[in-house]
């Protein structure tokens, strides 16, 4: 089971606590009546599906109950950290200085 | 390639089976080839085989980055079934159980399809009238599957409790006869087999590192850790790593990868006669040849490469399988392991060609794909033969989320996911 930090509760909790809500950083369209098709399918349907760093959704189901942004090795599960939801997508994982929820 | 008859058996038991001969080589990769598969579980091996022995097409290399088998056909709940609600499902899926049928004939190598049953469990008003729904919609398409009510169920699977005073009562089933189990590492080697013999070579251990394609966007070959090798044909039969391959040629996929776990129990005599699902409580269950009851549920919730999922997913499924099957509440699990199974949007495969001339895809199986083996295989094997899809896969197209026609059968599923 994993051990998710969550960056509003500030604490590490089990993973039976949380939601998993999909790839993070998806941008709801602005201007959907002038998009094409295209648009619409990586919209809906394309997803990174990284193999390696991917920048995921998480909701603290049963906690606080707020969604937060994390980014996790897919291959080894391993959080590299979280970050509340807003904050701008980070870096590469030895450049970035933004939030980091409590853990680097 | 030997030909396995009573004979041979009986020859080589008075030899106290020494001497067999290997089945196939581990072949050592050419420069070129007409067709490259990458991926060497069943659906790739398959392809192999059909590509050589209906196509004519032999000159063909299978490569895995890791050993034959080793992907999700060793790692499944092996049930069969074709029992879905859409046309263009029930035709896919029944094509594969028609192959299913003299398969072990077909490739001279028992691949133990056991027509034992599918039986899946209605728990509710709603199962009922979607369980119904699928019945006469399989009728129509010519797919057997029929109404139990819940005694008739518990007749033809003893150890189901019927109870009503459950938690979940059973309210009845539907039940797929011609559903059931197979080997599912037979599959694999029977296939490997057939395919070598045609001439088709099995390289195994040498992870594909990119596609190469040419100034006409083509494909002009795979990089691979054992040197380049050239081919204007690629079949990406990859299951979990499907978008990673997909990536290689510069195309982003409508897939995620996830984790799907299954177990088996300590052997014991046979006494669980069919293969029962159940949408409702979440499980699905049956007992191999070797005694160990199989079990299996959902998918882990998250994007994962890792083959290993969490313990809760296993408790919530073996919670399930005691609330249905009581009488399995002491025996003890003996293994448990994790896949990485490609899910698309609409829970369909892709099947096709893809906007890369040269590449093609058979991906996006998500928890099902060892039903489809066998269809999967010779539809993969036509498509890159003719430049076409078949008929029966021409739907399951990668367009299809861009057009909107999606075949949308995550209701139907066995168990949610």
């Amino acid at each position: 089971m994993l051990l998710i930090h969550c960056p509003y509760c500030d604490e590490p909790r089990p993973e039976i606590e949380f939601g998993y809500a999909g790839e993070a950083h998806i941008a709801r369209p602005i201007n959907p009546d002038d998009l094409s098709d295209a648009e619409w399918e990586t919209y809906l349907f394309v997803r990174t599906n990284a193999r390696g760093r991917h920048f995921e959704r998480w909701r603290h189901v049963h906690g606080c109950g707020r969604f937060f942004n994390a980014v996790r090795d897919t291959v080894t599960d391993t959080f590299e950290r979280t970050y509340k939801a807003g904050v701008a997508r980070p870096g590469e994982a030895d450049s970035w200085t933004g939030d980091t929820g409590g853990i680097v | 390639m030997t030909r396995f008859s009573a004979a041979t058996l009986l020859a080589k038991a008075i030899g106290h089976h020494k001497g067999w001969p290997a089945q196939w080589p581990d072949a050592a990769p050419k420069p070129s080839y007409d067709a490259v598969i990458v991926g060497a579980g069943g659906h790739g091996l398959g392809a192999a085989y059909y590509l050589a022995k209906k196509h004519g097409i032999t000159n063909v290399a299978v490569i895995d980055k890791g050993w034959l088998g080793g992907g999700n056909t060793g790692r499944n709940t092996t049930i069969i079934r074709s029992n879905y609600l859409y046309d263009e499902s029930a035709f896919l899926y029944d094509h594969a159980v028609k192959l299913w049928d003299g398969l072990s004939q077909e490739l001279n190598y028992n691949v133990m399809y056991s027509k034992r049953g599918v039986l899946m469990l209605a728990h509710n008003v709603h199962d009922v009238q979607s369980f119904k729904r699928h019945i006469h919609s399989n009728r129509l398409n010519g797919v057997d599957n029929e109404w139990l009510t819940a005694e008739e169920a518990q007749a033809y699977c003893p150890p189901l409790s019927i109870d009503p005073n459950a938690r979940h009562p059973v309210l009845g089933a539907a039940l797929q006869r011609r559903g059931g189990t197979a080997r599912h590492d037979s599959v694999a080697w029977g296939y490997a087999r057939g395919a070598a013999a045609l001439g088709v070579d099995i390289i195994q251990n040498c992870a594909v590192t990119g596609i190469r394609r040419g100034a006409d966007g083509a494909v002009e070959g795979v990089e691979t850790e054992r040197g380049f090798i050239a081919t204007r044909k690629i079949g990406v039969s990859a299951a979990g790593n499907s978008s990673v391959l997909m990536d290689m040629a510069g195309l982003r996929f409508p897939l995620e990868s996830f984790p799907l776990q299954a177990l088996v129990s300590e052997p014991v005599k046979p006494f669980f006669p069919c293969v029962v699902m159940s949408n409702t409580v979440h499980a699905y269950m049956s007992q191999s040849d070797k005694g160990e009851l199989v079990i299996g549920a959902g998918t882990d919730a998250y994007v994962s490469y890792s083959q290993r999922g969490a313990l809760h997913i296993v408790e919530h499924t073996l919670a399930a399988i005691c609330e249905i099957f009581p009488v399995v509440r002491r025996m003890r699990m003996l293994r448990n392991w994790g896949g990485i199974v490609d899910v698309t949007p609409d829970r369909s495969p892709i099947l096709g060609k893809t906007p890369v001339k040269g590449l093609y895809v058979n991906c996006g199986w998500g928890t099902g794909g060892f039903k489809a083996t066998p269809g999967a295989a010779d539809l993969l094997a036509w498509t890159i033969a003719k430049d076409e899809p078949h008929p029966i896969n021409a739907p399951f197209n990668l367009d299809r989320f861009r057009s909107g026609r999606l075949i949308d059968e995550a209701a139907a599923a066995a168990v949610a996911h």
